[in-house]
């Protein structure tokens, strides 16, 4: 009887072992695959002349593959993203959590999945046909398609990750904290800023790594939205192109294994290092938060 | 008898349909430990938290008749219910110190009611050291407060109510999660208390509420059945429910 129990154990162990392993294996695969592809382009191209050149011209001469664009581009519109949607998701989760009523919050929840399942191709063309001539009209730009447009698209595809986590994470928050502060003589606002919000932070730092994970991954969308143009940009209003759509747009038609070819695998580990990092720094600073929790 | 602090006039809470609070008038003296007791659900709670209206966001929550801190109605519109917690403090069952530092946890209430910057270190002091936890805490301030005990945590919460110089300090059961020589430490400290505050605390406990009670009510049902000093409750109780009660719960 307990014999058979322990083997049980033992096996559901194995099981959850290898889920584990398994995850860490593909994470490690990717990477390795990434870097043993870029290392044939740094034969050709230095490692200066990649991570410090201002032009990505694949087709001029020899090629010149200078990545600042790109990141510029990339990092541009993910900034932007997080600016509108930080706020607005958290703010929003907080509302949900704290203040709407059950009959508001009924609506809202599942109106927020529904948006998170849009695919990322109907939101491009909402850039193209909704939010760009928003633009310029506004701004009185010739063409709306540019960094203030994937930034304001990728918000939108960013909100609901951010919000329901945010929420889950507010939701747990003990009662207890928020009887405490209002005992205290505090007001709901009060309450909410600096008890309630601070104390959730590790999992708003989570919420807010996942919705930038998904702005910086994304590629369809800011293809669709972003006008496409590889050059430094010098404001939202410049049209440019991200890593993501770089990979995507070149990879259909470069020759197999030339320079260009693991230049993109080379543009694409780039992204994922940062996409790591910041993760890892999201986690770091989640963990340090937590002491104060019991 | 002396001066009263806080009183109820038929006081009747409803839960939605459910009648938690009858009728209730009761006197609470100052500067006196007064303690409620009564068997489980009977309303000491309900009774506590609507002296600070904590009731205030439970939708279901219906009030009837009057409460008054001295003179002041604590539920007239035209008085905020922040300034009111500020008067009328609050320690909870369990101890609930807020995710932050031992110094913060203080500093919070007084931030929240505009307080000076410059006052706020020796004011935190001296909430510790009338509350007994100085001497424990003076090199750590900095400290996550969940890293103390459980006895210290609750007499942190007793002093994160008394750096507020409220005039009242309510106490729902705050030894229950604590082990015996914690409580003897809270019950020290509640003794202490009482000659600059008023103190009301539900207690379970019939041999806490002999050690530190002046006044005792007995509830029973959502009724105050009877209200006397602590010794003629124990000792003389005029109601046969209280007898029965306290009775019950030595033997
Ligand atoms: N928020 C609430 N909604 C509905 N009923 C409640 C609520 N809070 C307390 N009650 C009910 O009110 C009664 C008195 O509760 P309480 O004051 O907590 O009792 P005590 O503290 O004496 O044990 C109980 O029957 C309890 O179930
Ligand atoms: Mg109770």
């Amino acid at each position: 009887m307990s014999r058979s129990r322990e083997t049980k154990d033992w096996i559901f162990r194995l099981i959850f072992k290898a889920t584990g392993l398994l995850t860490i294996a593909l994470l490690v695969g990717i990477f390795l695959m990434l870097i043993s592809n870029s290392i044939a382009f740094f034969f050709d191209v230095s490692l200066i002349d990649f991570l410090g050149g201002k032009q990505w011209s694949p087709d001029k001469g020899g090629g010149v593959y200078g990545i600042l664009p790109l990141l510029a581009s990339t990092g541009l519109v993910t900034l932007g993203s997080m600016v509108i949607a930080i706020p607005l998701g958290i703010l929003t989760a907080a509302y949900l959590a704290e203040f709407a009523p059950s009959r508001l919050q009924a609506i809202l929840k599942p109106l927020i999945e529904v948006l998170a399942s849009i695919p990322s191709v109907a939101i491009g063309f909402l850039g193209i046909v909704l939010v760009g001539p928003a633009i310029s009209n506004v701004f009185g730009t010739l063409s709306g398609l540019n960094a203030l447009n994937g930034s304001i698209l990728l918000a939108v595809m960013a909100l609901p990750t951010i919000i329901s986590v945010s929420e889950d994470a507010i939701n747990a928050i003990p009662k207890s904290y928020r009887e405490a502060s209002l005992a205290l003589g505090a007001n709901q606002w009060a309450t909410l800023f600096r008890v309630t919000l601070p104390a959730a932070l590790p999992g708003l730092i989570a919420a807010v790594m996942l919705g930038l994970g998904r702005a910086l991954g994304e590629t369809m969308t800011v293809l669709m939205a972003t006008g496409n143009a590889a050059a430094m940009p010098t404001s939202f209003l410049d049209s440019v192109r991200t890593i993501t759509a770089t990979i995507a747009i070149e990879m259909g038609e470069v020759p197999f294994q030339t320079t260009h070819y693991f230049a993109l695998f080379a543009i694409a580990a780039v992204l994922f290092i940062i996409t790591l990092g910041i993760n890892l720094l999201g986690e770091y600073l989640a963990n340090r938060l937590r002491k104060y929790h019991a | 008898m002396s001066q009263t602090k806080l009183s109820t006039q038929s006081l009747n809470l409803h839960f939605g349909d459910k009648h938690v609070l009858k009728g209730i008038n009761i006197e609470i003296p100052a500067n006196k430990v007064t303690a409620l007791i009564g068997p489980s659900g009977c309303g000491k709670s309900t009774l506590l938290r609507s002296f600070n209206r904590m009731h205030d966001l439970t939708p279901e929550a219906y009030i009837e008749g009057k409460l008054l801190l001295e003179q002041l109605d604590l539920y007239d519109k035209k008085n905020t219910v922040t300034d009111i917690r500020k008067r009328i403090g609050m320690v909870f069952q369990k101890p609930n110190p807020l995710p932050k530092s031992i110094f913060d946890n203080l500093a919070y209430g007084l931030k929240l009611h505009k307080t000076p910057k410059k006052e706020i270190p020796d004011m935190v002091t001296k909430a510790l050291q009338e509350s007994y936890l100085w001497e424990e805490v003076k090199d750590e301030l900095q400290k996550p407060a969940v890293q103390l005990s459980g006895g210290q945590q609750q007499r942190l919460c007793i002093a994160r109510a008394v750096v507020l110089r409220p005039e009242v300090i309510l106490m729902d059961e705050p030894c229950s999660a604590l082990d015996p020589i914690s409580t003897k430490k809270v019950e020290e400290l509640i003794l202490s208390l009482k000659d600059d505050y008023t103190v009301v605390i539900v207690t379970h406990n019939m041999q806490q509420a002999q050690r530190i009670a002046d006044y005792v009510a007995f509830m029973y049902l959502g009724e105050v059945i009877e209200f006397d000093e602590c010794e003629k409750i124990f000792h003389q109780p005029q109601h046969e429910l209280t007898r029965n009660y306290i009775e019950g719960t030595f033997g």
